[in-house]
This record gives structure tokens, C-alpha cells and sequence, in this order.
């Protein structure tokens, strides 16, 4: 085992609706390891010191997208995150921009109702069978969408996002990067359909383009351009739908 | 009072299996109510972590009969041999469906989906997304189950005991986790999709879910649990983490070498012939093994590893291919591969064995089937080839759920009254567990003892004395968990009562490997006896059964179906 290097304080934040009022602050004095990230601190307070404290966790290995939390007040995968980069206090609290369940668990529901609204599959007018084989794909036309599908559905990009923050029904990063990925896959035909919904109130328009979601990205995905192209398409498409109208008129 | 809700099929688990039994049912009849059940939002299921891909017949140079034969001579002819042949024939068309419904596969530069090279493959069968396959497929299959309005999620319960009633699987009692009550699903069909057991090992690639759920379900209920003595060493994980370094590094042509910078797969006789690097899983772990025993490791904070060499490979490939490899080495253990050689160790990563299904899935619990890594099927025998596990998951998720369908069509609701009155008891249960005071024993050591046990006494390699006394401390630590106390009272997501319960499950599934293990007086495939170096096909060609008693598991065979290839020695 490698050796505990010194401790550090984590001042956590706690709520539980079944006997807190509002949220309050707990600090935790513990002995850390040189290598730990912020996660295997919290799981060193759950096993040891506390057993109360809640927080989301899985992979440990920046893919599951569980683990997203504030540290020290920015948006951070608590796995991926070195406690290194830390001095002897760290303030650990729940993503902001979403309503907390207990602790560090953040309530998800909205962003799986904005994910579908997206229509987050491949559309075809004609579905295709096994027996059809796989559809022909150039590494160039993968590369189109390819960054977009890098999504882990982490949430830290709307807890990133000023638009967000004042407007909790905006669609988001995420969800938009998510649905301009299918548009963008030579596979798929419903680009029209989400462009439509592109289109409509508290999705690509409302974003202020603060580029803060793709800063904090842990995956390096870029949804502030998977916004930006979405709201140039879903004007050019709407044009397009204009030119031909009229021209069918005359 | 427990909440009872109706379905048709009732699948719990949304990994790669459970969503393809999703998928495969709602295609099948848009019109049947299917509930998914899963402890987590199904994204966050354990198939997102494996790397390297899924195999299939795509090459004008390969055959179901060459995948068929790589797969049994892997399996050390323990696989069962038509469940075999179903699964290489089906495995294309599953993963040409997983590309229509969006799976961003890696390409040939005239766009047809590319190969690669794994481990006991004797050609490039295995597709991949660069070297984050579960990934890409979770979030495809998951995708592809939004547009299905007839696919109702739990997310986020925990389903604590399979209801049964006049003989049949007829739902779970799922604890809601964020309300804290438990709910009666029903449904006239259970499909179990779980995924494996890494968690009772300290040192795994598993992530913290994986804590085998789905097998302890079956296993109260009175189905056996099969091979578990069968746990699958990977050759390369981080030290200290465990985090997984995919086998597609050495199927992209990496080396492994000592700590004279030897390669020793080529240099020393370890089995693996020419395949080298690419030689199945269970004899990688033991090569290394035998090189650190030998005085040729490298020693580290975390025990003796060896060198995972990437660098001959070039920076432009790496970053293409295995980005997540060096990704994760960058994070996780300070080492960018592409200037640096990756240390790595052996890592408990995967359970051939799980409950026991035919070759539709189902198990002898009428209504009751079960895919992926919970189940075992039997394709992966004594040994898993690299690449074949993705794959399953879809072919036999598929196969469960359509005839989980077929069986609920075929069967009547039946009583109610019975099935909640079981919900009631469980969510009983459950209330006395939460916070729970009285007791001396806590969860976390408990937990940390079952891992100690396990891994002195199913290493990479096992003697009777080790499994003997690890039979001895996982019973003694059942008697201890009946004495748990718990700390936190709150019916709000409460982590550490869904730990507990989590903690029942693994012992259960332990004391079914450790028994198992210690009944196998033979080394076959992933069990490797230093007591009994031999295969003994005249006493053990056969499955092993592990069935619940209160007093500890009681031991059974089953046949292996043999027929098309006969039983030869394993060496390549």
C-alpha cells in the first residue's frame, strides 16, 4: 500500500431531507494517499468516519459519468479529480444548477426527459434489417459526429452553464450535443425533425454562448460548437423550408 | 404499504443485456409492457467500461467454424458446444443491428466496419470503437430504448428479492432508492441482467456496482448458480486501481516484458505458442505471475507488476486507436505510453460462471431467464476469449427477451395477493435493516475480510489448503454479517443500507466461487490448481451446480454438450 502522505480537511456539504432544514457543512480530517483523487477521499470518509454521507460513484474511472460534484466550487469528475491539485481544505458540494436529493446526489430526471426530447436515435424512413448488413461509413463521415458521441452524460456541463442557471427548463449542453450528434451521422435521415426542435423555446437560442461547458468538459467534448452548429442549421434549414414554399407558390 | 405495478416482462438490470432483452421484446410486440428495473440509470451500467470490442464474423478469411473453435479450445472444452455454434452464427447480425442503431464502429478507409486482433482470435474478428466499445454500445442500446414508449424505467431501485408464486418468476420487490419504499414489479416474466461479482475481489476492474445482485436473486430462489469456481484474471490492469489496459493494446501490437526487459512470452514456454502477446487470458495471468515469482518483476507501492510496452506502436496509432489507454494512464498511474512502458498486473475482471440458463436463456424457474454476465450460458466454459463477452450480452439478451415474451403471452397473471403479501415481508425486511443498531459487526470490515479471503484463496493460482480455509472464513463471515450495524437511519438514498444489501449478495455469490473452487481438484482454463496441475476430463469434463442451503451451498454436475469438437490438450 503506498503510504498516507498527510491529511487534509473536507468540508462536505450535507442535506437530508428526512431531518435537515436547509443544507448545512461537515468537515472530515482524514489521512490522504499521494495518488487519491477527491473520490477515494469521500470513499475513505463513507468507510471509515461516516457512514451517512451519500454520494453517486461507480467506474472509478472517468467513463460512468456517476461522480460529478463541486470541488472547491467548480464542477469537477470526482474520479478523475487529483487531490493534489488541493490544499489542506477542500470543499466538496453537490453539482450546482440542479436540485439536490440528499448530500451529494443531484436530482437527474430532467436531464433524461430533455435527453429524449432530442430524439437521441437513428431515424430512418425506411428502418433497416440485420440481413441489410452494415450501413457503409468513411472514417471521414465518422469523424463528423464522432467527438459528440464522447457524451458521458455528466451533468457538469449544465452545472458549468450561466443559461442554466437562470433558466433550469433550457435543454443544455449536453442534450443538444447529443441530439446534433445524429443529425451529424451519415446513418441518419431526422435531421429536419430535430432541427425542428432546435427550433423551439429554451433550446439552442437561449444559449448565450459562454463557452463554459466545453471548458469544463472531462471528455473533451466541445458542445458549445455542437450548439453553435445546431443553431446555424436549424435557421438554415428553416430558410431552405421558406425558399421552397415561396417557390412552390409561384 | 408496497406499491404493485403490472408488466409483461420484468428486466432487471440496464446493461448491455437487460437493454437488448428490452430492445429485442418491444420489437417484437410494441404493445407489451416491459419494466426495467436497474440500480442505476442504465448509463452508468458496468458495460461502459469494457474497451477493446465485440467479436464476429466479418472477414472474407474467417468462419463460424474457426470463432466456434477459438471460442471452445478458450473455454478448455468446459463451453457448451451448440450454444457455441448459436452464438457465432447469431453474433454479426447483432452487431450489424448495434451499427444501425448508431454504434460509431471504427472503419476501413472504404467505410466497411474494421477488425482487430485479440487474444485466442485466430484472425481479426473483433469490431471496436476505438478502444471504448462499451461505451459507445451502452449508450447506443440505451439511446435506441428512449424511443420505445413501452419501456418503463426504475431507475435507480434496487431489487432485493425475486417474487415467486405457484412455481413461476412473477417480479422483484425493488427498493425505490431515493424514496426508501420498496415497490412489487410484476410481470409473467423476469429476465436477470446484472452483469458479474467483480466487488468481492479487492482488486478488480469492476466498478463499485458490480456486487453480483442478479446471481444472489437466483440463487435464493433456489436456481443454481454454474462454474463459479471460474473467475477470469485479466493480464493487465493499473496497479493499485485496477483500472483495466484492454487487451486491444496487444492486439494493436503491444509487448509485455520483465524487469530485464524480456519479452517473455516468446522467450519462455508459458503455452502460448506463437500467439505470443495474443494468447488467451488465464495463461497471460499466469505468466506474469510465474515472472514475478521468478524474481523477474518490478516492484511498486502496489506489489510486483510488469511492463505493458506500447511505445514501438507510435503516437499517431495510439491516439487513434486506444486513446482511452493512455487516457487512463495519464490519470491514473502518471505514464503516457507513447513515451513510456505501462506497468500492469493481473486483475480480477470477470465470472464465466452465473445462473444456470439453457441456450434460450432460460433458467429451471419457470418465467425466470437471465443474459450477460450474470448468467452462464456456457460459452465461455473454463476461460472467456477477449471480445466475446460484448457479444453475448446481445445475443442472448435478444434470445431472453423474446422468449421471456413468448412465456408471458403463454402464461396467466395468477394471484396477487401472495405476491404482494412477499413484497410486504421483503419491505419488512428492509425496514429492520435500515439503520439498524443492534449488532457489533461493521460493513465495511466485513466486506474488506471478504476480500481477503478471496483473493488467498482464489488467486490466479489455488491448493486445497487456501480454498479450504476460504470456505471456512466466508461462512464464518455470513454468521458475522447477521450481526451488522448500520449507522444511518434516513429512508433518502440511503447508500450504506443499499451497500448492506449489496454485502448479502456478495457473500452469497462467494461462498458459491470458494466451494466451487474447492470441489475442482483439477486445473482447467481460469482455475489453475497448484496442487493438481492436470486437466482431468475422466472426473471433471462436466459443470459444476451450486444450489442454496442455509447450512452452505450443495454441490452438483451437469453435463457439458460436446458433439462437434472433441476435447483435445490446450496448447497454441
Amino acid at each position: 500500500m503506498a503510504e498516507a502522505v498527510g491529511k487534509k480537511t473536507f468540508v462536505v456539504t450535507r442535506f437530508d431531507p428526512d431531518r435537515d432544514e436547509v443544507p448545512r457543512q461537515q468537515a472530515y480530517e482524514i489521512p490522504v494517499q499521494a495518488d487519491w483523487k477527491v473520490l477515494d477521499a469521500l470513499n475513505f470518509i463513507k468507510d471509515e468516519v461516516d457512514a451517512s454521507l451519500s454520494h453517486r460513484w461507480s467506474c472509478r474511472m472517468a467513463v460512468c459519468g456517476s461522480c460529478g460534484m463541486m470541488v472547491n466550487g467548480e464542477p469537477r469528475l470526482s474520479c478523475k479529480d487529483p487531490l493534489s491539485d488541493y490544499g489542506d481544505t477542500v470543499e466538496i458540494a453537490p453539482l450546482a444548477n440542479f436540485p439536490v436529493i440528499r448530500d451529494l446526489v443531484i436530482e437527474f430526471e430532467g436531464f433524461m426527459e430533455k435527453l429524449k426530447s432530442v430524439k437521441p436515435w437513428i431515424i430512418r424512413a425506411k428502418e433497416l434489417a440485420a440481413e441489410d448488413g452494415p450501413v457503409n461509413q468513411k472514417p471521414s463521415e465518422l469523424e463528423e459526429f464522432k467527438q459528440f458521441s464522447m457524451c458521458i452524460n455528466c451533468m457538469l456541463c449544465y452545472s458549468a452553464c450561466p443559461v442554466v442557471a437562470n433558466e433550469p427548463e433550457f435543454i443544455g449542453p449536453a442534450a443538444i450535443a447529443l441530439g446534433h450528434r445524429y443529425s451529424l451521422d451519415s446513418r441518419d435521415e431526422g435531421a429536419a425533425e430535430r432541427n425542428e426542435i432546435f427550433r423551439g423555446e429554451g433550446t439552442v437560442f437561449s444559449c448565450s454562448y459562454a463557452n463554459e461547458c466545453s471548458e469544463v468538459c472531462p471528455k473533451n467534448v466541445d458542445p458549445a460548437a455542437a450548439v453553435n452548429q445546431a443553431k446555424f442549421n436549424a435557421v438554415i434549414d428553416w430558410m431552405t423550408g421558406l425558399v421552397i414554399k415561396r417557390g412552390g407558390q409561384g | 404499504m408496497a406499491e404493485i405495478s403490472n408488466h409483461d416482462i420484468v428486466i432487471v438490470g440496464g446493461g448491455a443485456a437487460g437493454l437488448r432483452a428490452a430492445i429485442a421484446a418491444s420489437d417484437a410486440d410494441p404493445k407489451a409492457s416491459i419494466a426495467l428495473v436497474s440500480k442505476v440509470y442504465p448509463m452508468r451500467s458496468h458495460t461502459v467500461s469494457a474497451e477493446g470490442g465485440a467479436a464476429a464474423v466479418a472477414r472474407d478469411d474467417d468462419s463460424f467454424e474457426m470463432h466456434g473453435f477459438d471460442t471452445v479450445k478458450g473455454s478448455d472444452f468446459l463451453a457448451d458446444q451448440d450454444v457455441i455454434q448459436y452464438f457465432v452464427e447469431q453474433a454479426p447480425k447483432e452487431l450489424t443491428l448495434l451499427e444501425h442503431w448508431g454504434c460509431p464502429w471504427s472503419r476501413n478507409d472504404d467505410g466497411t466496419v474494421a477488425t482487430r486482433a485479440f487474444g485466442g482470435m485466430s484472425t481479426k474478428r473483433t469490431w471496436y470503437a476505438a478502444d471504448k466499445v462499451g461505451f459507445h454500445m451502452l449508450h447506443a442500446l440505451f439511446q435506441h430504448c428512449l424511443r420505445f414508449d413501452n419501456i418503463v424505467f426504475y431507475d435507480e431501485h434496487f431489487a432485493s428479492r425475486l417474487l415467486v408464486e405457484d412455481g413461476r418468476a412473477r417480479g422483484v420487490a425493488a427498493l425505490d432508492i431515493r424514496e426508501g419504499t420498496t415497490r412489487v414489479v410484476l410481470g409473467r416474466a423476469v429476465i436477470l441482467a446484472t452483469g458479474g461479482a467483480g466487488k468481492i475481489f479487492p482488486f478488480t476492474t469492476n466498478g463499485n456496482i458490480k456486487t453480483g445482485d442478479g446471481m444472489a436473486l437466483a440463487y435464493r430462489a433456489g436456481v443454481a448458480l454454474k462454474d463459479m469456481e471460474f473467475v477470469q484474471y485479466h493480464p493487465t490492469g493499473l496497479p493499485g486501481t485496477g483500472i483495466l489496459i484492454t487487451e486491444a493494446t496487444r492486439g494493436e501490437g503491444g509487448t509485455l516484458l520483465n524487469s530485464e526487459g524480456e519479452r517473455f512470452l516468446t522467450t519462455r514456454d508459458y503455452g502460448v505458442g506463437t500467439k505470443a502477446e495474443l494468447g488467451p487470458r488465464d495463461m497471460i495471468s499466469r505468466a506474469i505471475i510465474q515472472e514475478v515469482e521468478a524474481g523477474r518483476g518490478i516492484a511498486g507501492p502496489y506489489g510486483e507488476y510488469v511492463h505493458l510496452d506500447l511505445t514501438h506502436i507510435g503516437e499517431k496509432k495510439i491516439l487513434s486507436r486506444l486513446p482511452m489507454v493512455q487516457e487512463l494512464s495519464k490519470i491514473y498511474i502518471g505514464v503516457d505510453p507513447v513515451h513510456e512502458p505501462i506497468p500492469v498486473r493481473p486483475v480480477v475482471h470477470y465470472m464465466m460462471g452465473g445462473i444456470d440458463t439453457d441456450i434460450g436463456a432460460a433458467t429451471t424457474l419457470p418465467g425466470l431467464y437471465a443474459a450477460g454476465e450474470c448468467a452462464s450460458v456456457s460459452l465461455n466454459g473454463s476461460n472467456r476469449l477477449g471480445s466475446n463477452s460484448l457479444t453475448e450480452c446481445l445475443v442472448f439478451g435478444a434470445a431472453a427477451g423474446l422468449n421471456a415474451l413468448a412465456h408471458a403471452k403463454g402464461s396467466s397473471e395468477g394471484s396477487e395477493a401472495s405476491l404482494k403479501g412477499q413484497g410486504e415481508e421483503e419491505a419488512a425486511r428492509i425496514d429492520a435493516l435500515r439503520g439498524k443498531q443492534k449488532g457489533g459487526e461493521k460493513l465495511s470490515r466485513i466486506r474488506t475480510d471478504l476480500n481477503h479471503a478471496m483473493e488467498s484463496g482464489c488467486g490466479v493460482y489455488r491448493e486445497q489448503a487456501s480454498l479450504d480455509e476460504a470456505v471456512r472464513t466466508v461462512a464464518g463471515l455470513k454468521g458475522r454479517y447477521a450481526d451488522i450495524a448500520l449507522d444511518d437511519s434516513s429512508t433518502v438514498f440511503n447508500t450504506e443500507l443499499i451497500a448492506a444489501l449489496e454485502l448479502g449478495n456478495m457473500l452469497d455469490v462467494a461462498e458459491t466461487v470458494v466451494n466451487a473452487a474447492a470441489w475442482r481438484n483439477e486445473s482447467r482454463g481460469a482455475h489453475s490448481r497448484r496442487d493438481q496441475p492436470a486437466r482431468d476430463d475422466q472426473n471433471f469434463l462436466c459443470h459444476s451446480l451450486a444450489s442454496f442451503d442455509p447450512a452452505g451451498p450443495r454441490l452438483g454436475t451437469k453435463e457439458v454438450t460436446l458433439g462437434h469438437w472433441e476435447p483435445e490438450e490446450r496448447k497454441y
